[in-house]
């Protein structure tokens, strides 16, 4: 395998995106942070791919517009992915390992806030059977939430541990969009919103774009002192079918966990859109009691759809960059309850 | 680490219908899927991920399908990736699913592409109104008539060119067991008589909607080794370019005469047309096979291509035979359209395509593009391991 980095990110979140639902005034001015990043301009990206939803952007082709936010004359090395950026950065660092090129930038974007986003996933369940009941997903968390609870793998004041901690770490990031501890009683207390999830249990519905850039060996060196390499990049997809999957459970994401080596890190940003999710994702990954989950505030805190997956390894890599730490985790999820979940080990060697 | 070689070694296609109502949108890539690993000699067990291609969600209404297939797909406990980009989507879906194999990632991947227009109603899904934007309302054909236009007024293109190969490639689909439209009586004369649609594309040169899919499985050296007939891969390429800017030259884009240009460069070949024995070139409008024959190098710009098409050279026993499976033109599942061009690109080179197999083809090209003649994505397969 080929060394590669993570040597750029740049990250927009917000409650409710001014503009159009390609996002394309958000992606230009994050294109243009990767260029001041990383030196280079457009000419040194290699390959490009893109992470976006159709149904989100309530329009077919929704990618082609903010193809061309890139200015894609000449013309270049492109893809796109109906999914999270993390699952674009994958095919990016495919193309590396090929060898045909070296360096390659990848975007997501997503205005959630165009429609009612719960009730616009209900549309990613199976047609002929589910998505006619239309079982949101906050109502599909807490079948989720109450299956753990009832089997007694997790708690409420478990679940509010998760929320309190993640709203204390989110008061310092300028990009997360519900912020503020307080106490797990404190949140306890709180109203019930869909039993037994809270609001502070749910990711706040955000909208977003982030990108992330990827170099090689000595193009990674020749951008930071510290590139964050990639030491190991695993993702799998359980079945969609709720009634048959055991929900306090996600085997692709233990699947994931052993395909890559986990000793040694010190932080690991989930992507756990809900509370418990956290709880689920921290035994599937089998992590130590002292490694720091979330420092970013998480997704509980800011959630934009199909690029709070890729900002998960962004932000792990923005810590082994300033030399905070030498070993991070990243990880992306989608699909209902955890059915697919990716994972990214970056490593801060000298 | 250097791109390690790839093969195909199963190829499988539906039996593409305006409307399969006897399956299922997993029944329908199932049964590519099932075909193109009995052609593998593999089952699902042998697979280490799968690569799933369609165009826009709208046209089944379904936000990504493929996390509900994932099951009967065989994607459970695998990894499972989602490809989409335009009408070339088939194609790059092929390229990425390759791609796995030459990064040495995987050894043996399942890639399939579908579209199941039935489920839902593309004309809808292409035409919801989008703030700021004027609506074309006037489906595909509305869009590329004025292409067409322009090309046959550059290239001083005689009208019935495009006549020639729409009848071309009818007749081709009766020897296609697979292929969508079966009309034995198309000829060049039929076609002309045929209603004028979006001046100057009439109604039998347009592709018609069809439910569909294609699979392949790509697989690495050591696991081609035990093929009788694996189809290697010497080249892909990807390019894309601006929709929206005055420079373009839509007739013949840039993106594509660059992506040919790297293409023909990685597989090693000087001549394309003397070269490449079989095309299987996206033709969604007759006059895209010379259009797209220009801009692919098989031909002189601004005529090259329609003298070629009318001189009889791109028919199945001409020096350039292309669409030998119909093409677009018979079957046009629109997600899987490209990866059918690839696929019976590698059928071509594995000698298995059939009645309609060209004797003896050794390289062929297979072809997808997308958009607004934005998107290109192109392979080049041989008989031969290739030697760069």
């Amino acid at each position: 395998m080929r060394d590669v980095a993570v040597v750029g990110f740049a990250q927009r979140q917000m409650p409710e995106f001014d503009g159009s639902p390609t996002c394309v005034e958000l992606l230009v001015p994050l294109l243009a942070e990767c260029y001041e990043q990383t030196g280079w301009t457009r000419r040194d990206v290699g390959f490009w791919c893109s992470g976006s939803s159709d149904y989100l952007a309530g329009r077919s082709f929704s990618f082609v517009q903010a193809v061309d936010a890139i200015g894609v004359i000449p013309p270049v090395n492109e893809s796109h992915v109906e999914m999270d950026l993390a699952w674009a950065m994958y095919e990016a660092w495919i193309k590396i390992q090929t060898g045909e090129v070296d360096t390659a930038l990848v975007y997501a974007f997503g205005k959630s806030s165009a429609g009612v986003l719960r009730r616009s996933l209900s549309l990613q369940l199976e047609p002929y059977t589910m998505t006619p009941l239309w079982p949101d997903t906050v109502s599909l968390a807490a079948l989720q939430a109450r299956v753990g609870i009832d089997a007694g793998v997790w708690d409420k004041a478990a679940m509010a541990e998760v929320a309190n901690r993640s709203l204390t770490d989110a008061e310092k990031n300028e990009y997360s969009i519900r912020k503020g501890g307080s106490s797990v009683e404190e949140l306890l207390a709180r109203p019930m919103y869909a039993d037994p999830l809270r609001k502070h249990d749910c990711s706040p519905v955000t909208d977003g774009a982030a990108a992330i850039v990827l170099a090689a060996g000595d193009k990674a060196r020749e951008v930071r002192e510290k590139p964050a390499w990639i030491s190991g990049l695993s993702h799998f997809v359980d079945p969609m079918s709720m009634g048959t999957r055991d929900l306090t459970r996600s085997p692709s994401a233990a699947r994931a966990a052993a395909g890559v080596d986990l000793s040694g890190v010190e932080v690991a940003e989930l992507h756990a859109p809900f509370s418990h999710q956290e709880l689920i994702l921290r035994r599937e990954l089998g992590l130590a009691d002292d490694v720091r989950i979330n420092p970013s505030g998480g997704a509980l805190t800011s959630n934009p759809m199909f690029s709070g997956g890729g900002i998960r390894i962004g932000e792990a890599a923005a810590r082994i960059w300033s030399g905070e730490i030498s070993k991070a985790v990243g990880h992306a999820t989608s699909g209902p309850a955890l059915q697919q979940n990716l994972l990214c080990t970056l490593e801060g060697r000298s | 680490m250097s791109k390690q070689p790839a093969a195909v070694v199963g190829v499988g296609q539906t039996h593409h219908r305006a409307k399969r109502e006897d399956v299922s949108m997993a029944g329908l890539c199932r049964e590519a899927m099932d075909r193109a690993l009995a052609d593998a000699n593999m089952s699902l067990d042998d697979i280490d991920a799968i690569v799933v291609g369609k165009a826009p969600d709208l046209f089944e209404g379904v936000m990504m399908p493929e996390l509900f297939l994932a099951e009967a797909l065989g994607a459970a406990g695998k990894p499972l990736l989602r490809v989409h980009t335009a009408g070339s989507v088939g194609g790059s879906t092929a390229i990425v699913a390759s791609s796995l194999v030459q990064a040495g990632v995987h050894k043996r991947v399942l890639t399939v592409a579908f579209e199941k227009q039935s489920e839902s109603n593309a004309m809808w899904a292409l035409s919801v109104p989008l703030p700021f934007n004027m609506p074309v309302h006037a489906g595909a054909g509305g869009y590329f008539a004025p292409h067409v236009r322009s090309y046959i007024r550059r290239s001083e293109a005689p009208t019935h060119v495009g006549a020639i190969v729409a009848a071309k490639d009818r007749q081709n689909a009766l020897k296609n067991p697979y292929a969508h439209l079966k009309n034995p009586d198309t000829t060049v004369e039929s076609v002309l008589a045929s209603q004028m649609l979006w001046d100057p594309i009439r109604y039998d040169e347009t592709c018609p909607s069809s439910d569909g899919a294609c699979a392949l499985v790509i697989v690495d050296e050591d696991t081609a080794a035990a093929s009788p007939n694996p189809a290697w891969i010497h080249g892909t390429v990807m390019r894309s370019e601006a929709t929206t800017a005055a420079e373009r030259d839509q007739v013949n884009p840039q993106a594509s005469r660059d992506a040919a240009a790297a293409l023909w460069k990685q597989a090693g070949i000087t001549s394309p047309i003397d070269e490449i024995d079989a095309a299987e070139i996206y033709v969604p409008f007759s006059w895209f096979e010379p259009m797209w024959l220009e801009s692919l190098g098989f031909a002189e710009e601004n005529g090259g291509g329609w003298r070629l098409s009318e001189s009889g050279a791109t028919a199945m026993d001409g020096r350039m035979p292309v669409n030998c499976s119909g093409g677009v033109l018979s079957s046009n599942p629109i997600g899987a359209s490209g990866m059918l061009r690839f696929g019976e690109a590698a059928l071509q080179v594995r000698g298995a395509a059939g009645e309609h197999q060209v004797d003896g083809a050794r390289k062929a090209l297979g072809h997808a593009y997308g958009g607004g003649s934005q998107f290109f994505a192109m392979w080049v397969v041989g008989s031969e391991k290739p030697t760069n």
